[in-house]
């Protein structure tokens, strides 16, 4: 692996024709950080990955890799491997060949590519497939080796874009432990696109959410989780989603109140990004399990419950507006119920009724 | 269940006898009276190999299947290498891309016929491009194989390959737009060059489409008639005479069936030799 291979992303410009896909987009990723690029389709993370990889052209910016500029290198001159949602393994060639060939034409000792590809079998567990074709396996086998063939580029940075999106829920569930092992093993740097919050929290050592061809938050997991930037990824992430009420706040500046029909939370302990202002029109944003129930003041009615398994979701209704609240199993709760919540202020989320933007 | 089943069969009753006696019974009576001694009309008088004897010892039918060989292969392969380059190139986003494929597929949509004519005016030394170089200064510039026995086979396979070479850039074309964009990512970032990822990749995934475009060529090859008609009509002398031309001027004009039905035996023998193992293949091929 090269000394260095952490990546650069200054001030990135991509169009196509008339289409602005990414906006001057900066991005430090540091050596074998895994990133996550989080967002829906059409956010331009996919666009943002295939500049790094050099597949797409910029139009104005710069990427660096490993303190290289490499904005105009051709993508095998990048230190970069990369894994597709499709695979797009060579059909016709067996696994080996697969594995082998970008080696083989790259004219490397044979003796060195039989070692790589061995190792890089090993790891992955896939030797026993390498004389067979494409055609033959399954997808999960499939995405193995397209992983496998990125390992043996022996690249610094490994780009993956949607590996898991073609796989059914338990194996993407068995593939992600397998990503992230091969990550620590590795330690190479990884840029990892996808759609897929579970994804991005469970694999992530920072996550950036992106819409609208700008990054809207880049963070930890929890800071992404605990404390969203905006509405948007307050919505984006999470599973089940964070309840919102619409309210404004209080008249009082020393003590600051959130008021809405039938609920007043009292914002003693939340942090503040700036002073805020008295009467603003906010939202109030809670994730589920944040809401307590029991001694609180706010009247909840239940209107419908998720069991879950683990535990269940329960819809409410305060005044005119839903929330959710997400109990242990064992709650005996059941329609028509009624609760009386709480809300710890240092759980909430506050976003101005406006912009969106975090208060 | 059982009466709908008589049902359904008296229904293709028609369609099996048609069948039968339009495509069984004319190829078993053509082989039969290719043993006979007709000339003008059928007779019933068998003569054994006869026909077939001097059908090999006929000048003009030796030079009728070479000229179909010599046709066969380099039609077939200068429309695929042609037809693989012009679908590749419209592959690579060019400009103006509709307008391309109607113009290369163009000529597909006319007759042998028509084709035949107009190469023939364009290949006529005293009519088209020779005398169109003579007229703007270029004097020294000279092109009769039109006219010479040992070249005119080739001006035909010029003609049929400008006149085919389209419809094979469709049939590709289709292909390598059936091919997911992030195979060619993946070679960029193995690093292979254009030409590599053509030939070790792409190409190996286009053998279907490779396999439907020889297949119509073939059978034009077989059926090759039209174009030596409306182009040489078989000259100079009998040098760019055809298997099938054979066949309908000795059937049509020169009154001797027997030779006509011996010949045209022998090109169903040769067809089914060359075809037989082929859909023998693709069977097993589809099996396992």
């Amino acid at each position: 692996m090269p000394a260095r291979s952490d990546v650069s992303i200054r001030g990135v410009e991509i169009s196509y024709g008339p289409v602005r896909v990414l906006e001057r987009l900066d991005l430090e990723i540091a050596q074998s950080e895994f990133l996550v690029l989080l967002g829906p389709s059409g956010c331009g993370k996919s666009t943002l990955l295939n500049a790094i990889a050099g597949l797409t052209d910029v139009d104005d910016g710069q990427i660096w890799i490993g303190g290289t500029n490499v904005t105009w290198h051709e993508p095998k001159d990048r230190g970069i491997a990369m894994v597709f949602q499709s695979y797009a393994l060579y059909p016709r060639m067996t696994v080996r060949g697969n594995m082998s060939f970008g080696l083989r034409v790259a004219g490397a000792p044979k003796a060195d590519i039989e070692r790589r590809v061995r190792e890089a079998a090993e790891m992955l567990r896939i030797t026993d497939l390498l004389e067979r074709k494409p055609s033959e396996l399954s997808g999960g086998q499939r995405q193995r080796v397209a992983i496998g063939r990125a390992l043996v580029r022996d690249a610094g940075v490994f780009l993956l874009d949607e590996p898991l999106s073609n796989l059914d829920a338990q194996l993407r569930a068995e593939l992600r432990v397998e990503i992230k092992r091969l990550h620590q093993r590795l330690g190479a740097t990884m840029i990892y696109v996808t759609h897929d919050q579970i994804e991005a929290l469970t694999l992530a050592d920072r996550i950036a959410v992106m819409k609208d061809r700008r990054i809207q938050q880049l963070g930890s997991p929890d800071d992404v989780y605990l404390r969203p930037a905006n509405k948007f990824v307050a919505t984006f992430v999470g599973s089940p989603a964070m309840g919102f009420l619409l309210g404004k706040l209080g008249t009082d500046p020393s003590a600051p109140m959130f008021e809405a029909p039938g609920v007043k939370v009292p914002l003693t302990g939340y942090a503040f990004a700036e002073r805020p202002v008295a009467g603003q029109g906010v939202e109030l944003g809670i994730r589920p399990e944040h809401v307590l129930h029991g001694d609180g003041d706010i009247a909840a009615d239940v209107e419908m419950v998720e069991p879950m398994g683990s535990d269940k979701l329960a819809w409410l209704r305060i005044g005119e507006q839903p929330l959710s609240i997400r109990l242990p199993a064992e709650t005996p709760v059941a329609r028509g119920d009624r609760l009386h919540l709480k809300l710890p202020a240092h759980r909430l989320n506050l976003f101005d009724a406006a912009s969106g933007q975090r208060l | 269940m059982k009466s709908s089943h008589i049902n359904a069969q008296i229904a293709l009753l028609p369609a099996i006898l048609i069948a039968l006696v339009v495509y069984c019974g004319t190829t078993g009576w053509t082989i039969w009276i290719s043993f006979t001694n007709s000339r003008m009309l059928p007779s019933s008088v068998m003569v054994g190999w006869r026909n077939y004897l001097s059908l090999i010892g006929n000048e003009r039918w030796v030079v009728s299947v070479t000229n179909l060989f010599v046709f066969g292969a380099l039609f077939i392969s200068a429309a695929l290498v042609l037809g693989f380059l012009l679908a590749a190139m419209i592959d690579r986003h060019v400009r103006a891309e509709s307008l391309f494929r109607s113009v290369f597929l163009y000529p597909f949509s006319m007759s042998f016929i028509v084709t035949g004519l107009a190469w023939r005016w364009l290949l006529d030394p005293t009519l088209g491009i020779e005398k169109l170089a003579h007229a703007i200064g270029f004097s020294w510039f000279h092109f009769d194989w039109l006219v010479r026995p040992d070249r005119v086979i080739y001006t035909l396979v010029l003609a049929a390959v400008w006149h085919a070479a389209g419809l094979v850039m469709a049939i590709l074309l289709a292909g390598l737009r059936g091919i997911d964009g992030e195979i060619w990512k993946a070679a960029r970032v193995d690093g292979l060059p254009v030409w590599r990822t053509y030939i070790s990749v792409i190409l190996p995934m286009l053998t279907g489409s490779f396999a439907t475009a020889t297949l119509l060529l073939a059978t034009s090859v077989v059926r090759l008639y039209d174009l030596s008609v409306a182009m040489t009509n078989g000259g100079p002398g009998v040098a760019s005479e055809v298997p099938a031309k054979f066949v309908m001027d000795h059937l049509f004009e020169r009154a001797n069936v027997g030779l006509a039905t011996a010949a045209a035996s022998t090109m169903l023998v040769t067809i089914v030799a060359v075809a037989a193992p082929w859909l023998y293949y693709q069977q097993r091929g589809r099996r396992t």
